[in-house]
């Protein structure tokens, strides 16, 4: 008979604490979410209606409203929005994973000894507020900000251009903003690349660029994968970049939510945009999980 | 296809100078780990390279293969000289010991691997695979992967892969090192056949004297980066050059001792122990200091001290450790050393000698050799 393996006696407190973590902060939340994107607003305006209340008569009542999901799918505007923050998230992971692989791989390849400077070089920006490291790029793309000063010095240009709230001046921060969350698992997956492997490829004839093709990229597939997952996930409802980067001419469904919520103040309708954007998001997290399933299978 | 094989082989042979290594040498930084070493390898032959670890018998493989470059030296396979190409331009393929199977790719892809790089043509890709997953006897394994086959399946994946080129000369790194004991000795004989039959030219890399043994044609003694004796497996054990040889393969007793008689087909020794009559010649005067080997298996035990002029020595069993097919005794001599003899149990029901026990060891003229070195 199989015995059960000794467990710790603190495990179940060293779960619980994030387990308990995330039920009151993300699971709770979410559900308070979910429940007023389906109601209306009571008598008195401050509160919402219950979804499920007892009738004097002996009834459960249940009264989902779907008024502020129609009225979302039913104007272009949050469908516009929606395609445009999923298409700059796809295009911020794409340009990510482009700058990041050469990145992490290099990173991978040097020396023991420099590898911990160079990580450390990588997440030092951490050290720095976000909304800070954001708005330091205004410094820069500004009509005379320090990238125009340079050009106008090199005789590139002749007038200062227009950088800041463009989508070049959206994507510079996206991609400055993302791009640790790609090297850092492509680092983590490509150190462990074995060495042996190339060179049984380079043995069977394979060239350089070959042995880089066919055995160093399918071989980091999960670094790949978890790496895009983690720049995707939170570029698509990413707020404080393209408010303060990319200006009113990029659809975005976080200001959409910002708008909604506070500028709005419809909260039945904003919860339905976000309850969507969930949606649009687990979609990739589902596929991501499934094919990670099937590969633990595939080692058992 | 076995005979067109044999055939082949013994075509292929014959051609002496098939791989030539010439004064090939390595340094790392201050480190000389491969020391000016020559050799001449014939075509269809079996090479072992053997030594522990750190002499310089894996620098030497990794710069046949082209992963390491030599700082002097040559390199020539069948004429032309290959010390300056990149491993995959040369026409040499290496197995290597943790066989290093690409784990995203299925047994058949694996094997293939090679022949798409080569560009050969889809159908005769398929062929050729089919080919090499009969020769390894497994065929019903293509569209696994590496992670779902045992270590000795993987094993031979890896020489399908390594043998699917053709290539002018196999290379083998430690080739059973991850088998367990008695699937080594199996696969030791099943792989050696297969060479044969495909009349591989083949550079085997090995710390293990039995693997050595089995497999190679010749072997070569390496430590510190050179060669200490090149020979077939029998000249190497019985006719050890010098003491590191004779000890490192095999078990063996060592006497210092003094030439005293020095005749064309004897000479006799005198040693602390007895006096040695050996029946070869040495190169010699004599009054010289001369080592003489002796193989544990080449001595006799006799019950009791008795008086022999030569050849013998009187002792007391020290040590015994049943073995199975042979019992290994040591026996102290009167100066305090030991002696290891190993007798083979050719008899269920022999006693053996009880600790203790006053024994004689002798041994005949053929059974020591003479290092001069």
């Amino acid at each position: 008979m199989l015995r059960r393996p000794w467990l710790p006696p603190g495990r179940w407190f060293v779960i619980g604490v994030p387990e308990f973590f995330l039920f009151v902060f993300l699971l709770l939340p979410f559900l308070i979410l979910l429940k007023i994107s389906f109601s209306h607003a009571d008598a008195v305006g401050v509160g919402f209606e219950p979804l499920i209340s007892w009738l004097e008569e002996g009834t459960l009542s249940i009264k989902l409203h779907f008024d502020a999901y129609l009225s979302v799918m039913q104007d272009d505007v949050y469908l516009l929005t929606y395609l445009s923050s999923v298409g700059y998230a796809l295009l911020t992971t794409l340009l990510c994973l482009v700058i990041g692989y050469p990145f992490a791989y290099f990173l991978a390849q040097s020396f023991p000894t420099l590898r911990p400077v160079m990580l450390m070089l990588i997440m030092l920006p951490f050290w720095t507020p976000f909304l800070i490291r954001i708005y330091a790029w205004k410094n820069i793309l500004d009509a005379n900000g320090l990238l125009n000063q340079f050009l106008l010095w090199a005789g590139i240009v002749d007038e200062p251009l227009q950088l800041m709230f463009t989508k070049f001046s959206f994507m510079v921060g996206m991609v400055y903003g993302y791009i640790p969350f790609m090297i850092l698992p492509l680092y983590s997956n490509l150190v462990k690349l074995d060495r042996r492997l190339l060179e049984a490829a380079a043995d069977l004839g394979a060239r350089p660029w070959q042995r880089f093709w066919l055995v160093t990229v399918p071989l980091s597939r999960e670094g790949i994968l978890a790496g895009s997952l983690l720049v995707f996930i939170p570029a698509v409802g990413e707020y404080v970049i393209p408010e303060l980067l990319g200006g009113i001419s990029i659809l975005n469904i976080g200001r959409m939510m910002w708008n909604e919520f506070f500028i709005n103040l419809d909260w039945q309708r904003a919860a339905a945009v976000t309850m969507l954007m969930v949606l649009i998001i687990l979609f990739p997290i589902w596929l991501f999980n499934r094919y990670q399933m099937r590969l633990m299978e595939a080692r058992r | 296809m076995n005979q067109t094989a044999a055939a082949r082989a013994d075509a292929a042979r014959g051609a002496p100078d098939f791989l030539k290594i010439e004064s090939i040498r390595k340094e790392y930084d201050e480190v000389v780990a491969v020391n000016n070493v020559s050799l001449a390898i014939e075509q269809g032959e079996i090479f072992a390279l053997l030594g522990s670890s750190g002499c310089g018998k894996t620098t030497l493989l990794r710069m046949l293969a082209g992963f390491e470059v030599p700082t002097a030296g040559r390199i020539v396979l069948d004429g032309q000289d290959i010390t300056a190409l990149p491993p995959y331009e040369r026409p040499i393929n290496m197995m290597f010991q943790s066989y290093a199977l690409f784990p995203h790719l299925t047994v058949y892809d694996n094997i293939a691997f090679g022949l798409k790089r080569e560009g050969m043509p889809k159908a005769q890709i398929a062929e050729r695979v089919e080919q090499m997953l009969d020769l390894v006897q497994l065929k019903p394994y293509a569209k696994r992967k590496p992670h779902q086959l045992s270590g000795g399946q993987q094993q031979r994946v890896a020489l399908a892969r390594s043998l699917a080129k053709r290539p002018k000369l196999l290379l083998l790194d430690e080739p059973m090192g991850a088998l367990d004991r008695k699937l080594r000795e199996r696969t030791q004989i099943e792989l050696v056949h297969i060479l044969r039959q495909v009349g591989l030219t083949c550079v085997i890399v090995t710390h293990d004297q039995e693997e050595a043994m089995t497999m190679a044609d010749r072997i070569a003694v390496m430590r510190e980066g050179r060669f200490l004796q090149i020979g077939t497996p029998s000249e190497v054990y019985e006719n050890p050059k010098n003491r590191f040889v004779a000890d490192f393969i095999g078990s063996v007793n060592l006497f210092d001792g003094e030439l005293v008689v020095d005749e064309p087909h004897y000479c006799e020794i005198q040693t602390a122990e007895c006096l040695f009559h050996v029946g070869h010649g040495v190169e010699g005067k004599q009054g010289m200091n001369l080592t003489v080997a002796l193989r544990p298996e080449k001595i006799s035990l006799e019950p009791g001290w008795q008086d022999l002029p030569y050849n013998a020595v009187q002792g007391t069993v020290a040590a015994r450790s049943y073995m199975g097919s042979y019992t290994a005794y040591e026996i102290e001599l009167p100066s305090g050393r030991r002696l290891r003899v190993t007798v083979t149990n050719v008899d269920r029901y022999e006693e053996p000698y009880e600790l203790g026990v006053r024994v004689t060891a002798h041994w005949m003229p053929s059974a020591p050799v003479v290092i001069v070195e």
